[in-house]
């Protein structure tokens, strides 16, 4: 019933309905890029480089004749998994810290919090990139440079949660009729806390879609040859004016997909968390 | 307010020591040294892999170099550049110090400007075509990043029209790019805010009676709603300023300004993990110290900060 209502409220959002449209899309071409894609990615071709887009390359070849297409195509795998992947990192860090936080209470909620304004100080970038010296190549690494770096939102969040909800009548009536504190906490505290959660983590894929865009970039992000949207933009670079499209499309990309998830985002807080609207 | 500066003065001391220690800590994870660069052929003869460590005091147990470090911080000494031979990275920061800064500058003005006349025009012309088309455009803005921004701009107004230098430093005309790139996610937040805050000034009591006593619409507006609503705006110049510093990194480097962000990425790139370290710091304390003095600032225009409970 509850979920009926609520697509039906987010179905009314038309920027969120566009947003997850292009999402399913992008979902779609991650998923089937080896039908998709035109070529292979990585397939090199010294006889057609820095092509303009063409009918037999859409998008053009980059300055190893690769096709741009397909590599935007098998791109969005990267991109997807970045941000998709590492909210469950920082969910994972995030909420118990921000739980705990909460029902703890004084001195311990006070280390809590105080240690989360501390890495939340640090210039995310900054502590992103010592993370991947210290773990080194693979994605796996590359979520977890992320996630470590980004959980302080959603502990804050969480704990706001908690604080608001540990005092309500329901709880007290719990409490009153003997439930344990875990029982409370996962079956009153948690799960009316999700709405909000769910919004944040929304919020925060587009975040980590464009940490793993500037990492790779600055060469410090995923590994070439494998095709990511910010190492192509690292590449298209070099060819700036001779080739102006290796970096236009992968920019665009990384644009609308961003836009798409912080769409979906206003629409799903409009519906999930109707208090904290603007 | 003594009280409420001096504990906000504690606590940023509290904060930097734990972002020192978190940086120390990370950077002994790290593995490998100064000497294990590709290309230093040196670095094979393990004598002189001796001497670095001695050199650098790597050799002396983690609570002493720790010490030392602090100890040269108190002193505005970042440490040494693993790469640019023994050139400290005080001095390496102080160099990119003007680019940055410049850009900054000219950046936040930027942005201060076109936010709060967006702003401010959006929330008086409410729900006309005026204030759809900027709220679709700074709700737009604010999720693209100023690196996608600068790309797009540098494609158009550099690379397709030749207006602009698309890359460099040292004319007026090489900054005006990466000032709008740098400036489009603040104009953006600040345009957002002050719609919400002039919104809200306008509704209350005082504007009321300000209106019911025939006071011009012009005296109203700069009188009575401006100077209230911007009370909200100087608290996200805090982020925001946070936000302009690391921002700029890419920036930086996207444009070639020879700042502290392109400094720093350079020294990721040849893995100079000194340069990384202060570098890191710098920032970090440049962000600190600035929340400080909005901290502070904000208390002395709103008084209600200085009394109210810790949260």
């Amino acid at each position: 019933m509850m979920q009926d209502i609520s697509l039906g409220r987010l179905a009314k959002n038309r920027l969120a309905v566009v947003g997850l449209v292009v999402i399913a899309i992008m979902v779609v071409m991650a998923i089937l890029a080896d039908i998709i894609a035109p070529y292979a990615p990585n397939i090199q071709d010294y006889s057609h480089t820095q092509e303009s887009p063409s009918l037999s390359h859409p998008m053009g070849t980059d300055i190893l004749g690769r096709d741009v297409l397909s590599r935007i195509i098998y791109g969005t795998r990267i991109s997807l998994a970045i941000g998709i992947f590492t909210q469950f990192i920082i969910v994972i860090i995030g909420v118990p810290l921000g739980t705990l936080a909460g029902i703890a209470g004084n001195r311990f909620d006070n280390l809590i919090m105080r240690f989360t304004d501390i890495v939340y100080a640090f210039p995310d970038l900054l502590l992103i990139i010592l993370f991947r010296f210290i773990f080194g190549g693979g994605v796996l690494m590359m979520f977890l440079a992320i996630g470590l770096v980004s959980w302080t939102n959603i502990a804050r969040l969480t704990r706001g949660q908690i604080l608001s909800l540990k005092n309500q009548e329901f709880v007290t009536a719990s409490q009153a009729m003997g439930a344990s504190n875990i029982h409370i906490i996962r079956h009153h505290l948690l799960p009316n806390s999700m709405g909000p959660i769910i919004v944040a983590m929304t919020f925060g894929i587009p975040r980590a879609i464009f940490a793993e865009a500037a990492l790779s970039y600055i060469g410090i992000g995923i590994a070439p040859p494998t095709p990511s949207w910010g190492g192509m933009i690292e590449e298209g670079t070099q060819a700036i004016f001779n080739a102006p499209h290796l970096i236009l499309f992968p920019a665009l990309c990384i644009a609308i997909l961003m836009l798409a998830f912080t769409f979906l985002g206003d629409g799903l807080r409009d519906v999930l968390d109707p208090k904290t609207k603007e | 307010m003594l009280k409420y500066t001096a504990h906000r003065l504690l606590w940023t001391g509290i904060v930097l020591l734990g972002i020192s220690a978190i940086t120390f800590t990370l950077m002994h994870a790290i593995p490998g040294g100064p000497w294990d660069r590709e290309g230093l052929t040196a670095a094979k003869d393990p004598d002189i892999v001796k001497e670095i460590i001695e050199h650098y005091g790597l050799d002396k147990p983690l609570w002493e170099q720790y010490g030392q470090l602090m100890w040269n911080l108190l002193h505005g000494d970042l440490g040494i550049s693993y790469v640019y031979g023994d050139r400290g990275v005080t001095d390496i920061i102080l160099d990119g110090l003007p680019a940055t800064f410049t850009l900054a500058a000219i950046a936040l003005s930027l942005a201060l400007i076109a936010g709060i006349s967006l702003g401010t025009l959006s929330a008086l012309k409410q729900n006309t075509w005026i204030d759809h088309l900027i709220t679709v455009l700074s709700t737009s803005l604010v999720s693209v990043p100023g690196f996608i921004i600068g790309i797009v701009l540098m494609l158009i107004l550099a690379v397709v029209f030749d207006l602009l230098p698309a890359a460099g430093w040292g004319s007026p005309q090489h900054v005006v790019l990466p000032a709008l790139a740098l400036a489009t996610f603040p104009t953006a937040l600040i345009a957002r805010v002050t719609r919400a805050s002039v919104l809200d000034t306008l509704h209350q009591d005082h504007v009321r009676t300000a209106r019911a006593k025939g006071l011009p619409e012009r005296t109203i507006l700069s009188r009575h709603v401006l100077r209230n609503s911007l009370i909200p705006i100087l608290t996200i110049t805090g982020p925001e300023w946070a936000f302009l510093v690391s921002g700029s990194i890419i920036i930086e480097t996207l444009f070639a300004v020879p700042g502290i962000g392109r400094l720093f990425i350079i020294g990721v790139f040849d893995r100079d993990y000194g340069l990384i370290m202060g570098g890191t710091m710098f920032y970090a304390f440049a962000i600190t110290t600035t929340n400080l003095v909005v901290d502070i600032l904000y208390a002395m225009v709103d008084p209600r900060i200085r009394y109210a409970p810790e949260t």
